[in-house]
């Protein structure tokens, strides 16, 4: 008589574990073990007396430096994004203004952009020879200012979708109802809209504070020698010095302040699930009345086309600038294997990628399923007195854990996989397989992001319906969940793919020479001199920017008209 | 269908008891539950209770929020674990039968239809979901969108129904499999007074011709007294009373029940060992004579129910007790009148017919009516 209870909550539990089984199984062997492996190696590989290490390590000048200029340029970063994208965010979210859809698209294909071609569009806008260098003889490489305004330009879309995707949600008539008990237009916003929108606005500033904390491609590329991330300290102490101890000392490092972020980042999302009065997000914009509220929108349009616009289209001028005028020669020259930089021709790294990307979004797609339906698993009830059980901690710890990968240094993944992945059972060293996992790793956090609210959000009420009708636990996620998520499938899927056709920190390390993906190809090309190259970087940076684009396009379309608050 | 020889049309909130079957006895009971038993941390949400449901029989539970009417619903569809006792559907005991194997319909508040399927697809679920071959679903959606008054509607979204059409539709659904126990919780309870009241008799009329056994809950007496064959009154998890809706109404079995129903006339008093008076605040009354009702012994302290007709008006020096008219409320066939009388004792609600009623501040006499007094059971605890 007392066991009922007890029953189901066991087969929830059950449930849970089953569908766990396959992502825990993919992040322990294609996440934790590599991880961990280059970790040990480097701490403890040549005699076992280095567990001291890491604090050696962190007692060198060069690694003080790092470890500042990594955390000071993410806190600039940060500040500049939000004071940048803010006033995005409102626009976005308030004001109704021909071509918004689109214009919101386009916001966001800088996100999905690989860092690569970020910062090859920078390096044509701002480096040497650049749009600005060539007009007024200004140059911004290899100073921090680039890989300040290159970060806003990636992580604009985090803010404005993130913070205006809430904005758009709150009840305007709770300002209405704060300026009817007598606050003005400015104090009601401040008393009633500001605290509402506080945590998504820390959410928002803590994944653009985890983003260019951990940022690789663009500081690699725009910033000069004297700028150094952890993240690029770490690829030059395993690539180019091959002192791994250190290396490994510095992954732990990295680890541990991203493992902090992301606590941080779970107790402010949790906050922001406190209820709030959400609208339809169509009936709360208006168009714009008075000078100031053109005023903005202008502003931010310029910001727009200034920011996220120019780069790209100095990037595509410049793949067309030959010596000979404008024209396709560079678009040609990619298909020639001459140039000697490549043992193929460049063109055959679309191919690549896009065949790593696919199988990569399959893998993403499945693993990421698994774990978003297992945190939706209905949870046992929590007793009236508000306490929270250990199947909530959990799920809670699951969903941040999941995150993770987004945090880890690729080049740590990536040069794990090279050591671990080496022998049988597991020896996947030559085949292809072996990039596409690795670009499943950072594609399923997004998966499990986009999935979970949409998942989430479906009224356990309607599954309980369909199970009265006769609907068994399967023919209810079937029926029920299914048509509900499918856009959101699609819509995670298209991030995933965007995700791991720009994934370059690992990918660096483990593509097959032969078998260079895109971004790997365009890092080749900028690191030869010459003419020629530089053209040919640019023009395939352009294809690579296309492709992302399109398939953005093609997902913005699918965005469900109620979407949900846009987390990334 | 041809045992059932139910009287058809609208339901008064008085009607004559027994004109459904008669309440259940343990043989031919649908649904039985014994002691059952929900615990949501240290409150329990159903208490050890005990119900049967006849087949054809139609139970309303009523009661205030929170009183465990829900839980009691969703524990007999399988969607809430009981924490003890058990629940028998057809004698068979149902523990460790999950919802969609029960047999039984359930109709959500909200209606929870599937916004992503059309009308007909929503009808059809129950069917599609057991196999039923694609003829003969769209024959029998058909039918019973033409029985709920919808003919015609398959192909209609569902996002493009108002709340009464919704509310067609989720019965539809519901009733679609032939479910052996019909559950309803709060059936009507988001759509406007008319239509409420239009449904209902509709309701009760579209069970009585097929048979169905239901079991609703609400909080509305109303709609519970127009639907029901048999009003079961909840308070705390616990069941007050159980009875026919005349049952109920004219001999509610404590103070709570009585001012559930709206009676706020309910005093305690002090009732003489003969049982034919009683002493109140409002002085002594005369209690009506014949039978007690309720088990509960005849003298001590009794609460005791004054109806608001049984309240007469009468010159100040011709009563025992004189009042001060606080306010009047016009409720359409008569005026409620708020009475004052004077020292503290407690208010007095009284109907009267509107062209009698005196003004507010006026200074009335009042008598009281024995026919219209009932002594109530329960402890003395308001």
């Amino acid at each position: 008589m007392k066991s009922a209870p007890a029953d189901a909550s066991r087969r929830g539990g059950a449930a849970r574990l089953v569908l766990m089984a396959g992502p825990v199984a993919f992040f322990g062997v294609f996440f934790a073990y590599p991880v961990v492996a280059i970790v040990r190696r480097g701490l403890y590989g040549d005699g076992g007396r280095r567990a001291g290490r890491i604090l050696d390590v962190l007692g060198q000048p060069d690694v003080r430096h790092v470890l500042w200029f990594t955390v000071w340029q993410a806190l600039a970063s940060t500040a500049l994004t939000l004071l940048v994208a803010l006033p995005g965010a409102y626009v976005f979210a308030r004001l109704d203004f021909p071509g918004k859809q689109v214009l919101r698209a386009v916001v966001t294909v800088p996100f999905v952009l690989p860092t690569v071609v970020a910062g090859t569009a920078f390096l044509a806008l701002l480096g040497q020879g650049g749009l600005l260098d060539q007009l007024w003889g200004v140059r911004l490489d290899t100073t921090v200012w680039a890989i300040l305004i290159a970060h806003v330009f990636f992580n604009y879309a985090v803010v404005v979708r993130t913070v205006g995707g809430l904005w758009a949600q709150l009840d305007p008539r709770q300002e209405e109802a704060a300026r009817m008990l007598g606050a003005s237009r400015f104090a009601a916003w401040r008393k009633v809209t500001l605290p509402a929108l506080g945590p998504a606005v820390a959410a928002a500033a803590l994944m653009v504070f985890l983003f260019t904390f951990t940022s690789f491609g663009v500081v690699q590329i725009l910033g000069g020698p004297g700028y150094s991330t952890l993240e690029v300290e770490i690829y030059r102490q395993t690539a180019q010095i091959f002192d791994l101890s250190t290396a490994a000392a510095l992954t732990i490092v990295q680890f541990a302040a991203v493992g902090l972020i992301l606590a941080v980042h779970a107790r402010t999302v949790r906050r922001r699930e406190s209820a709030l009065r959400l609208v339809d997000a169509a009936h709360t914009a208006r168009r714009p009345r008075g000078a100031g509220q053109w005023g903005l929108l202008a502003g931010v349009l310029a910001t727009i086309g200034l920011l996220l616009l120019l780069p790209l289209g100095v990037l595509v001028a410049r793949s067309l600038d030959t010596p000979g005028g404008y024209g396709f020669a560079y678009y040609r020259a990619l298909t020639s294997a001459d140039g000697g930089t490549f043992l193929v021709p460049p063109i055959d790294a679309i191919g690549n990628s896009l065949r790593y990307a696919f199988a990569a979004t399959a893998i993403a797609l499945v693993i990421g399923s698994l774990a978003a339906a297992a945190l939706t698993l209905p949870r046992p009830r929590t007793d009236s007195t508000g306490g929270t059980t250990s199947a909530g901690r959990l799920v809670r710890g699951l969903d941040a854990l999941l995150m993770l990968p987004l945090g880890v240094s690729a080049v740590t993944v990536g040069f794990g996989f090279l050591i671990t992945l080496d022998k049988p059972p597991l020896d996947l060293r030559s085949s292809w397989i072996l990039v596409p996992l690795a670009q499943a790793l950072v594609g399923v956090p997004f998966v499990v992001r986009t999935m979970l609210p949409v998942l989430r959000a479906v009224d356990g009420r309607l599954r309980e319906a369909a199970a009265v009708l006769g609907a068994s636990p399967l023919r209810v996620w079937r029926e029920v969940d299914l048509p509900m998520v499918r856009r959101a499938m699609l819509i995670a899927a298209g991030f995933a793919f965007a995700v791991s056709l720009g994934e370059f920190g690992a990918t660096v390390f483990i593509a097959r020479p032969d078998r260079p993906t895109l971004p790997v190809a365009v890092a080749r090309l900028l690191g030869r001199a010459g003419d020629l190259n530089y053209g040919q970087a640019m023009a395939l940076s352009t294809v690579l920017m296309i492709v992302c684009a399109v398939a953005l396009l093609v997902l913005e379309r699918l965005r469900p008209a109620k979407a949900s608050t846009g987390e990334f | 269908m041809t045992e059932l020889k139910k009287v058809q049309g609208p339901p008064a909130p008085a009607r004559a008891p027994a004109r459904g079957p008669a309440p259940a006895d343990g043989a031919s009971a649908l649904l039985r539950l014994d002691d059952a038993t929900v615990r949501f941390g240290g409150r329990a949400a159903l208490d050890a209770v005990d119900l049967e449901v006849a087949r054809h029989e139609i139970v309303c539970v009523l009661g205030p929020s929170g009183s465990g009417k829900s839980t009691l619903l969703r524990a007999v569809a399988g969607l809430q674990h009981l924490d003890g006792g058990r629940i028998s559907l057809d004698g068979h005991d149902q523990r460790g039968v999950p919802a969609h194997r029960r047999g039984v319909g359930l109709m959500f508040q909200d209606h929870q239809l599937f916004p992503q399927r059309d009308v007909g697809g929503n009808v059809a679920f129950g069917l599609r979901v057991r196999g039923v071959d694609r003829r003969e679903q769209a024959e029998h959606v058909r039918e019973l969108l033409a029985l709920v008054g919808l003919p015609g509607a398959e192909r209609r979204a569902v996002s493009a129904l108002s709340g009464g059409e919704q509310q067609r539709v989720a019965l539809a659904r519901a009733l679609a499999p032939r479910p052996r126990l019909l559950m309803l919780d709060e059936p009507l309870g988001q759509l406007d007074r008319s239509l409420r009241e239009r449904l209902v008799v509709e309701l009760r009329q579209l069970f009585g011709e097929l048979g169905t056994t239901v079991l609703a809950v609400t909080h509305d007496q109303g709609e519970a007294f127009a639907l029901a064959d048999r009003v079961v009154v909840m308070r705390d998890g616990r069941i007050a009373q159980s009875g026919t809706p005349l049952e109920v109404w004219q001999h509610p079995a404590d103070a709570f029940v009585a001012r559930f129903l709206g009676f706020d006339n309910v005093v305690e008093a002090k009732v003489a060992a003969a049982g034919d008076t009683a002493d109140t605040p409002w002085g002594r009354l005369r209690l009506p004579a014949g039978p007690r009702q309720g088990a509960a012994p005849a003298g001590g302290a009794r609460h005791l129910l004054v109806r608001p007709a049984g309240v007469r008006l009468a010159d100040p020096s011709d009563a025992a007790l004189t009042c001060t008219v606080t306010a009047r409320t016009f409720r359409g066939t008569h005026v409620a009148l708020h009475l004052r009388p004077r020292g503290d004792s407690p208010g007095i609600e009284a109907a009267c017919a509107l062209r009698e009623a005196p003004e507010p501040g006026a200074e009335v006499g009042v008598t009281f009516d024995p026919a219209e007094i009932v002594v109530l059971g329960g402890d003395l605890a308001p």
